[in-house]
């Protein structure tokens, strides 16, 4: 049984359609990323789930119940905000039970769940403090032990981690992660525009693009089976590097073909029939090219060298395209050389340059 | 050859430019304070000591028997009270309509900015074309409504008057306010349950300090120094200072007694003036708060 489930869901603002029959459905427990570029839709997404935005048409159902007219605190759902929104006059158990107290929920009860949530959280010594006596780290926490006192089936998180720093915000993450597996049965819908952030915490991630889905899956099919060019590009840092070329028949079945280089394709899964002489787009992660003595692509010309600890990045050029190529931290590269790459076929991706889908 | 190497601060030195501006601040600061030296100085003179004519000068025979006449004997009209009848009106009259009107702006702008409500955007700006209408065109028109509803020359009418005429600007200061506030604020307090009022008391409420104090302050001068809706709406029992100021100092008999004038004046102008000096820190803050973003 799925939890939340948006379907056919249009909003507008006044003249200008946000979206236009989106559908979604997220299952008990799961744990949902919308990822995508700025202004992709995603926290609008999220604010019509939380009913903080009406929908013009379509429906939104949260644990079996049609919900699309309700006010957001009837909706069974706790919400987490980047700029953490505390109360800035109330202390932190204030700001954690203000809910309950809105709801009358008895005093006994109140105090109970706010001390476990501290508790879970870490925060128990700070519940007399105010939020300007806070850091940025311990008050997301609070926003975050507020949304647990609510003891809500479905967490909403718009872009939790955005406002911290590096340090903190992988913290954050691992300790997110760890609440949801604790809690067990709780949805998680969170919103980042951080590729890392999705692929670490995810079930299942939701790339959207300009107020459109463009694959919804899980994190590895998200990142080696790239639905198309944006998801391909999106997704993974260094980039996915994109040779542009043609499909053209060999005696052994069909190869990729760019200038002289050429990509034997017969272990490569097509999705769709393809056809000789077709324009198209090959993927490839830089962590599946190779340098080997004796490789599919000689004469790449080394240009730049990032050496990034655990692993070193060389940035190759070549007449057909330059491509990225990830390698262990202890290979040593010199700008000018020459190497050798190897391509695996079954690792790469290939769209069409007409449409830029995955083929 | 000066052998002095650049390091640490950079020496201040008194240049022209520097002296310039000084002098122009000193002239702007006695150009201003005049007035307010020679209304002091009349005031503690007595009549004879006025008369030779030295405005400036110190008094020789320093007395406030004019300040206590302007307080409890000075003639407006036909009674002779002096000007605390018409410093407990206006009282009577600032309290209640400054509460109000600040409540109003409050509640208004508080919609406006976070519950979008529909024509929102309509609404606000026939508010302030409101604001920019002179009031004059709303004196008779309002005369006709108050009279035929019978609350005409009231303590009730001038109360209601100072509250609508505040509102476009009250509504204005919060709103810009409001809409500095955080938006996720309001969103977390609605998901956490609260409703048009708890969040309003609960959450925004506090939050508007700086913006309680600059309203309070520009009410209290505005109704404090009105002088038109006073006269025309306040009724005989209920004038307000400024009315019985003007009486005080345009109803005289025989010797105009300017020492009493001026006493009257000051005793008129002390609460903005207090309240000026009492929260002008405040004052800065919260215009500079309310104007940032609007």
């Amino acid at each position: 049984m799925s939890t939340v489930s948006v379907r056919d869901v249009t909003v507008a603002f006044e003249a200008v359609q946000v979206f236009d029959g989106l559908s979604l459905d997220i299952s008990e427990g799961e744990f949902i990323v919308l990822l995508g570029p700025s202004g992709c839709g995603k926290s609008t997404l999220l604010n019509a789930i939380a009913g903080l935005l009406d929908v013009a048409e379509g429906q939104i159902w949260i644990n079996g119940k049609n919900v699309t007219w309700e006010e957001p605190k009837d909706r069974g759902i706790a919400m987490v905000f980047q700029s953490y929104a505390l109360y800035p006059r109330m202390s932190v158990r204030e700001n954690m039970s203000f809910g309950l107290r809105m709801a009358k929920t008895p005093k006994p009860e109140i105090e109970k769940r706010v001390a476990r949530a501290a508790e879970l959280l870490q925060i128990t010594p700070l519940l007399d403090r105010r939020p300007d006596q806070l850091s940025g780290g311990q008050r997301q926490r609070v926003a975050i032990g507020r949304a647990l006192v609510r003891d809500a089936a479905v967490f909403l998180f718009d872009e939790p981690l955005s406002n911290l720093d590096a340090k903190l915000r992988n913290e954050l993450r691992v300790e997110i992660k760890r609440l949801h597996a604790r809690l067990g049965k709780t949805t998680m819908v969170y919103v980042t525009h951080d590729q890392i952030e999705a692929m670490t915490l995810a079930d299942r991630i939701v790339v959207m693009k300009e107020q459109k889905i463009q694959q919804i899956g899980t994190p590895d099919e998200i990142y080696h089976r790239p639905a198309n060019l944006f998801v391909a590009g999106f997704v993974g840092s260094p980039q996915m590097n994109f040779i542009k070329g043609r499909l053209e028949n060999t005696g052994e079945g069909l190869s990729f073909l760019a200038g002289d280089r050429r990509l034997s394709l017969s272990a490569y899964p097509f999705a769709t029939a393809p056809s000789a002489g077709q324009e198209v787009v090959l993927g490839v992660r830089p962590e599946h090219l190779e340098i080997a003595s004796d490789g599919t692509w000689p004469g790449f010309k080394v240009d730049i060298v990032e050496p990034m600890g655990a692993d070193t990045v060389i940035w190759c050029s070549d007449p057909v395209g330059s491509v990225q190529v990830r390698t262990t931290g202890s290979r040593k590269a010199m700008p000018g050389e020459s190497l050798t790459l190897h391509v695996d076929p079954s690792q790469v991706s290939l769209f069409s340059a007409e449409t830029g889908e995955r083929l | 050859m000066s052998t002095l190497v650049p390091q640490g601060r950079r020496p201040q030195r008194l240049t022209i430019g520097r002296i310039g501006v000084y002098a122009f601040l000193l002239t702007a600061a006695l150009f201003f304070l005049l007035p307010l030296w020679i209304m002091v100085m009349t005031s503690l003179k007595p009549m004879e000591e006025i008369r030779l004519g030295n405005i400036i000068a110190l008094p020789a025979a320093m007395t406030f028997e004019a300040w206590s006449k302007a307080w409890s004997s000075a003639c407006t009209g036909l009674e002779c009270n002096g000007i605390s009848v018409g410093f407990w009106n206006s009282v009577r009259i600032l309290i209640p309509s400054v509460i109000l009107s600040i409540i109003a702006g409050a509640v208004n702008g508080y919609a406006l900015s976070f519950w979008r409500v529909k024509g929102a955007n309509v609404m606000f700006g026939v508010l302030l074309l409101g604001a920019f209408i002179p009031y004059q065109v709303f004196l008779y028109p309002l005369v006709r409504i108050f009279s035929m509803t019978g609350i005409y020359n009231s303590l009730t009418c001038i109360v209601m008057v100072h509250v609508i005429f505040g509102l476009p600007t009250m509504t204005l200061l919060f709103r810009n306010y409001y809409a500095g506030l955080p938006i996720e604020l309001f969103k977390a307090a609605r998901i956490d349950g609260g409703g048009f009022w708890s969040i309003f008391f609960r959450v925004i409420l506090p939050m508007s300090t700086p913006i309680l104090v600059v309203a309070t302050i520009l009410q209290t001068t505005g109704i404090w120094n009105d002088f038109i809706f006073g006269l025309t709406f306040a009724g005989r029992e209920n004038l307000p200072m400024t009315v019985q100021l003007n009486n005080i100092v345009h109803s005289t008999q025989g010797e105009r007694a300017y020492n009493v004038d001026m006493a009257a004046t000051m005793l008129a102008a002390l609460v903005p003036l207090v309240v000026y000096f009492v929260s002008g820190r405040w004052f800065v803050r919260g215009i500079a708060a309310g104007a940032v973003k609007g």
